[in-house]
């Protein structure tokens, strides 16, 4: 369902955008290929020019050319700092090296758990979907994890997810340390196509933190199977500049990734 | 007094590829000669000896990066059946396989899907009919940690990732309470592949293979593997090899066969050397969309040719190559690559 009302710029400009907002120069960031990698380019080139960028495979630094096909191909090396490898990156996560992380998925609970397995059950699956790939470690390892979900539905947003593929904050506070894993880390922001959440401190339930113009206090609700929790004044997501408009398209000068 | 450590969880996933420590190591003695033996040989007698029906597989590089096609085109056409594959973001290698119907078996990190490509089309429908079963879950980190016990001979590895979820309780992993910090950690069981498959750029006779850029998993897994084939871009002298030591990356010693195979990742990527073949990993994507789609393309790619170098004809030749060099050294636009001429016969 699109839901957005007609503006200049695009989904995935928004999300870039805000997802921009979120990282902080000087931090490390755990990045997939699409608009995560472009949010963190545009954090790059506007007020993080010291982040550093990593991915799973193994290219960390890199001084991108051009935007990258997969998570390993040579474009995720380009002039990098270090190309090397699965078992470096993952223990620099589970080490305490990486700040933030970014996720998306095909469905999520109240708590941010993450299913990308199945559809249906295990065993014999309505939908086969990929697995984990690096998500459970990216949400088991990184200090705040950023998800991308274009696609916020009842059908997404989830009462019982058919599959815990990745940990968000499995059922409320202190649920993630209790089950072994590392202390202090988790979901921090949702970002979807009607608005941008957080968790509620208290119950680490998802909460909304603003609405994307043109979306209605409403909607948001209506798109979630769970009741989202909301704050007293619900601000509007402040929008793509010009100015972050026009490095997107240096960023991404075919559309590849931000014409979605 | 004893002292016993308790099992907080245990994964229901099938454990794949795990030996008792010193089985291995006896099987290791008896069966990895440690002299500088002159490995060179063709594909065809790489997978003719070393991989049987039943084996568990895995296959160096990630998604569609240096992954060695040449290997699993031999493996389709010399029919091997009931694979057992590792998941470990296998993308192209492992949809074909399937669709070629040598696989049973599969443990999962990442497989069923082509990254910003889509979903795989072979994969999927294999698995949601239940002619290949997912047998158990896992994730990157954790395969990559599999291997890494295996090369370091224990039988497991501690790690802090996976709890909390499913891809915990499918996986064969367990979970106990560290001694030290009290904590519940997951272990991981070590993993040997009975073959793990790779291409690289350069690598001497022996063995002694080098791999430009990331190296992914690579460096764990071929020293957890009991068999090993490397096809390499070019055999290089060994003189090669002891120029500059520190970059080899696999030893000769866990090296079982060495083959010449130029061009040898193709459809995937070869950092810095030929860029993906977008329009022959578009034409598998739709191809596999139905079963006879899927026959007609083996058919015309891998059991219609002789060879891997009949086969780089077939995808357009020098000419589509060299365009994918280009593309790959950042010297043309990858959406100025020309169709492929040889195709539309």
């Amino acid at each position: 369902m699109n839901t957005l009302i007609q503006t200049e710029y695009t989904l995935t400009e928004l999300q870039s955008c805000v997802a921009s907002h979120i990282l902080e120069d000087n931090q490390s960031v755990f990045v997939g290929t699409g608009c995560p990698l472009v949010a963190t380019m545009l954090a790059q080139r506007t007020h993080a020019p010291n982040i550093l960028i990593i991915f799973e495979a193994g290219g960390m630094g890199p001084q991108v050319p051009e935007l990258p096909i997969s998570v390993g191909d040579s474009r995720t090396f380009y002039k990098a700092i270090a190309a090397s490898s699965m078992h470096d990156v993952m223990s620099a996560g589970q080490a305490g090296y990486i700040d933030y992380g970014f996720l998306g998925a095909a469905a999520i609970d109240a708590y941010g758990n993450l299913n990308t397995t199945v559809i249906g059950d295990w065993k014999t699956p309505k939908v086969r979907l990929p697995g984990s790939g690096g998500a459970n470690d990216v949400g088991s390892f990184c200090w705040r994890t950023i998800y991308n979900l274009r696609n916020q539905s009842k059908r997404t947003f989830v009462k019982e997810l058919d599959f815990i593929t990745t940990p968000g904050w499995l059922d409320g506070p202190g649920k993630r340390e209790e089950a072994g894993l590392p202390a202090g880390c988790g979901p921090y922001r949702v970002i979807t196509q009607l608005g941008v959440y957080g968790f509620d401190e208290a119950t680490k339930r998802l909460k909304l933190i603003s609405i994307h113009p043109g979306v209605t206090v409403d909607e948001i609700q209506d798109n979630s199977d769970f009741e989202i929790l909301f704050p007293e004044v619900v601000p509007v997501t402040k929008t793509p500049t010009e100015e972050e408009r026009r490095i997107l398209r240096g960023i991404d000068p075919t559309g590849m990734v931000i014409d979605k | 007094m004893t002292k016993k450590i308790d099992i907080v969880a245990e994964g229901e996933g099938e454990l794949l590829g795990w030996h008792d420590p010193d089985e291995n190591r006896s099987w290791v003695r008896e069966n990895k000669p440690r002299g500088l033996i002159d490995k060179q040989m063709s594909v065809k007698d790489a997978v003719d000896k070393f991989v049987k029906d039943g084996d568990y597989l895995a296959f160096g590089g990630f998604g569609h990066i240096r992954v060695p096609m040449a290997l699993v085109y031999e493996i389709i056409r010399q029919g091997r059946r009931n694979l057992e594959i590792a998941g470990k973001t296998a993308v192209h290698d492992i949809d074909i396989l399937i669709g070629a119907g040598c696989v049973s078996k599969v443990e999962c990190a990442y497989a069923f899907g082509h990254e910003l490509r889509g979903l795989s089309n072979a994969g999927r429908r294999a698995v949601e009919s239940g002619s290949v079963e997912v047998v158990a879950e896992i994730s990157n980190a954790g395969y990559q940690w599999r291997f890494l016990a295996g090369m370091m001979g224990i039988p497991f590895i501690p790690v802090r990732n996976m709890m909390g979820t499913d891809t915990f309780t499918k996986s064969s992993a367990k979970q106990i309470t560290d001694p030290w910090s009290g904590k519940t950690v997951t272990l991981l069981p070590a993993a040997y592949p009975d073959v793990a498959l790779f291409h690289v750029p350069r690598c001497d006779k022996y063995g002694n293979a080098r791999i430009d850029g990331i190296i992914v998993e690579d460096f764990e897994l071929a020293r957890a593997a009991r068999r090993v084939i490397i096809t390499t871009e070019e055999i290089v002298d060994e003189e090669e090899t002891r120029r500059n030591p520190r970059n080899t990356v696999i030893p000769f010693y866990v090296v079982d066969a060495v083959c010449e195979v130029p061009f040898g990742a193709h459809p995937t990527e070869m950092p810095y050397q030929y860029f993906f073949d977008e329009q022959h990993i578009h034409a598998w994507l739709s191809s596999s969309k139905t079963k006879e789609g899927t026959q007609e393309y083996l058919d015309k790619y891998v059991f219609g040719v002789k060879d891997f170098d009949e086969y780089l004809e077939k995808i357009g030749g020098l000419r589509m190559l060299n365009q994918l060099k280009k593309v790959e050294q950042l010297r043309m636009p990858m959406g100025d690559v020309q169709p492929n001429q040889v195709d539309k016969e």
